[in-house]
């Protein structure tokens, strides 16, 4: 498969790139910012596949542009940014990378709401300025027991009600349809799930549907005593809205791992206590990108084989 | 208020010491004084010991913490004294032989504070492998916008746990973590029957077949220091380290030099050797997470102690069981 030409669209994973670049002939799209056109012009008709991620994907501009593009192979659970109607369209297979990062993506859910409930990072940074000899430390809230509210109960939030179980919490979800054998309390009305739980986790795919369905109103019904985990995409959350609530405290915190405009996080969220902010990083441990690096290449060589895709979209 | 009215005298009340400013939080200060006369040694300018002596003959009971050490000299200021209470899970701030010679009965607050321990050191975990603090920094700092995408941390799940201190707080940590796909072990003084887990009587060996150690066990005089350098070195380059029981569990020096040289992974402290002094070598660390001793401080948990506290004490005046007395023999 030396020959057939892949075209990555962004630095992902040193990794996934070796692995690449010993298999495919690989072009880094990143090193021809500069002259994209020209690039594409000259190498089109070579490049059979595309390796994107949940930041840089396959637009219908650069699908388009590529004439021999069979297989979009994303290196990412996320499919928000392919244009899947056209690569359905145009007969293109697309392919992602589910489960491997669900344990990851659960396990910082519980590290945001620990982090998040407990102070971890203001205890830290406490201690670290020298604070703690000069007296007391504000009370925490206390995890184990807390109601937790699931948007979207797939694999990813059915991984975090597991762990959420272990610290006796009651759960409870909202999603288009029930799901039958949880045990868990569902809601047919996201309003009615945030006015019933502590502790709301953003945990579904975006979709149209999905846009800002944490909005001004379901952050009201959550509370001052609310807050608001989420470890699915940015523009889940309208995000104006969650910052003004936070800083009128009319939500008690949040932990947040996405944002409408990565890397940009709102200023005003910058100097708040009652939030923790991290750059994106739910699936990001060594361990698990090596195994969605793994999946990528592994439907890639389905793919040109002819065989069944691991994990298909499209 | 009427209700005030219908109370006892105040000094008529049955008298406390407090060695440590009792109640923490102002909702129980009435309830606390409708109850008992407070007897506060940091409102007199006499020394302590003397301001005790004045007293003596007047004290049965006192309120004591690990924040506000005292000797077993102070005890014997206060020959009438027959019980203690301590805020506290741990009781090695107390002469225990002492109070076993006199008959002197002692209690603590208990299983109260159990779940928030266990949180904590899920969430202190969780913390160092997912670098959630430092990530936090990044961010706050601006260094997403320029240096780009952050550093990778460690997966959970696969994990190997080892606990030092099965007791209930062990216990709640090894449950919680089972449910993140952690292997779970444990040292303790003696072998489980009611639990699953691998058992080492070592707790060398234990170290150098886990991932991470949580340190939650008693500090006595044989679990001193548990945590040397041998540990340490067991538990290996890729090894961390979360102690939420006390500072002295570990030998402090060693850990700073474990951490700045790289031959364990990283560690999630609570507490520390010298509080609130921490070893400046650590406030620079990215792989070290900081907590200042706040394990238990939760309204939820605090609600629940000060229920606890008052309850021993009217046990103990009213001449009924203690509700979480401590076993002295």
């Amino acid at each position: 498969m030396e020959s057939i030409g892949v075209l990555m669209t962004c630095p992902m994973f040193n990794y996934l790139e070796e692995q690449l670049e010993n298999k495919f002939k690989l072009f880094k799209l990143w090193n021809f910012s500069e002259q994209k056109q020209q690039f594409l012009k000259e190498n089109s008709n070579s490049i059979r596949a595309i390796v994107g991620n949940a930041s840089f994907g396959a637009s219908s501009e650069l699908i388009d542009s590529l004439p021999k593009l069979e297989i979009v192979s994303s290196f990412s659970v996320g499919l928000d940014k392919i244009d899947l109607n056209k690569c359905k369209e145009k007969g293109i297979r697309v392919s992602n990378t589910p489960d491997v990062l669900t344990e990851d993506v659960a396990d910082l859910a519980l590290a945001l709401i620990l982090a998040t409930l407990r102070k971890i990072c203001e205890s830290d940074r406490y201690v670290r300025s020298g604070l703690w000899k000069r007296g007391d430390f504000k009370l925490s809230t206390k995890f184990t027991g807390k109601s937790v509210g699931i948007i979207g109960l797939g694999r990813i939030g059915t991984a975090i009600a597991k762990r959420a179980e272990a610290f006796n919490c009651p759960i409870s979800y909202f999603s288009r349809s029930e799901k039958p054998n949880t045990g868990y309390k569902y809601y047919s009305n996201i309003l009615d799930l945030a006015a019933n739980c502590q502790i709301l986790v953003v945990a579904c795919p975006l979709t149209e549907e999905t846009r800002h369905i944490v909005n001004r109103e379901v952050i009201d019904a959550l509370g001052p005593k609310g807050v608001i985990i989420n470890i699915g995409r940015g523009p889940h959350i309208d995000e104006p809205e969650l910052v003004s609530a936070l800083v009128e405290g009319r939500i008690a915190g949040a932990g947040l791992d996405v944002y409408e405009n990565e890397p940009e996080v709102p200023e005003q969220l910058l100097g708040l206590d009652n939030v923790v902010l991290l750059p994106h990083v739910g699936s990001g441990t060594f361990e698990t990108r090596k195994a969605m690096a793994d999946l990528v290449i592994a439907n890639l060589e389905a793919h040109f084989l002819n065989k069944p895709l691991l994990t298909p979209v499209v | 208020m009427a209700a005030q009215a219908q109370q006892p005298e105040s000094k008529d009340l049955p008298v406390v010491l407090l060695l440590r400013q009792f109640p923490f939080i102002s909702s129980y200060t009435d309830i606390f004084s409708n109850k008992f006369r407070s007897l506060n040694p940091s409102t007199s300018s006499l020394p302590l010991n003397d301001f005790l002596t004045t007293h003596a003959n007047s004290i049965r009971a006192l309120i004591c913490s690990p924040q506000k050490p005292f000797t077993s000299e102070t005890l014997k200021c206060i020959p009438s004294l027959e019980f203690v209470i301590t805020t506290s899970t741990g009781i090695d701030h107390i002469d225990l032989n002492y109070c076993r010679s006199k008959g002197i009965r002692v209690a603590n607050a208990g299983d109260v504070f159990t779940e928030d321990v266990a949180d904590l050191a899920v969430g202190l975990l969780l913390s160092v492998l997912r670098k959630v603090t430092e990530a936090d920094r990044y961010v706050r700092t601006g260094f997403w916008l320029s240096k780009g995408e952050f550093p990778l941390g460690s997966k959970v799940g696969g994990k190997r746990v080892g606990i030092v201190g099965l007791g209930s707080i062990g216990f709640e940590v090894a449950k919680r973590l089972e449910a993140f796909g952690c292997m779970i072990s444990y040292n303790s003084r003696r072998k489980k029957s009611t639990v699953s887990y691998l058992y080492y009587p070592d707790v060398r060996d234990l170290a150098a077949n886990s991932d991470i150690l949580i340190i939650s066990c008693a500090l006595t005089d044989e679990t001193y220091h548990i945590i040397n350098k041998d540990v340490l070195s067991a538990l290996g380059r890729e090894g961390v380290v979360v102690n939420v029981g006390r500072g002295a569990l570990i030998d402090e020096k060693e850990l700073v030099r474990s951490l700045l040289q790289r031959e364990i992974k990283g560690a999630g402290l609570d507490v520390f050797e010298n509080e609130p002094a921490v070893p400046k070598e650590l406030l620079q660390l990215d792989n070290v997470v900081l907590s200042p001793h706040r394990a238990v401080l939760t309204p939820e948990s605090f609600s629940a102690f000060h229920e606890l506290v008052i309850a021993n004490l009217e046990a103990f005046f009213f001449n009924k069981p203690l509700l979480s007395s401590v076993n002295l023999e």
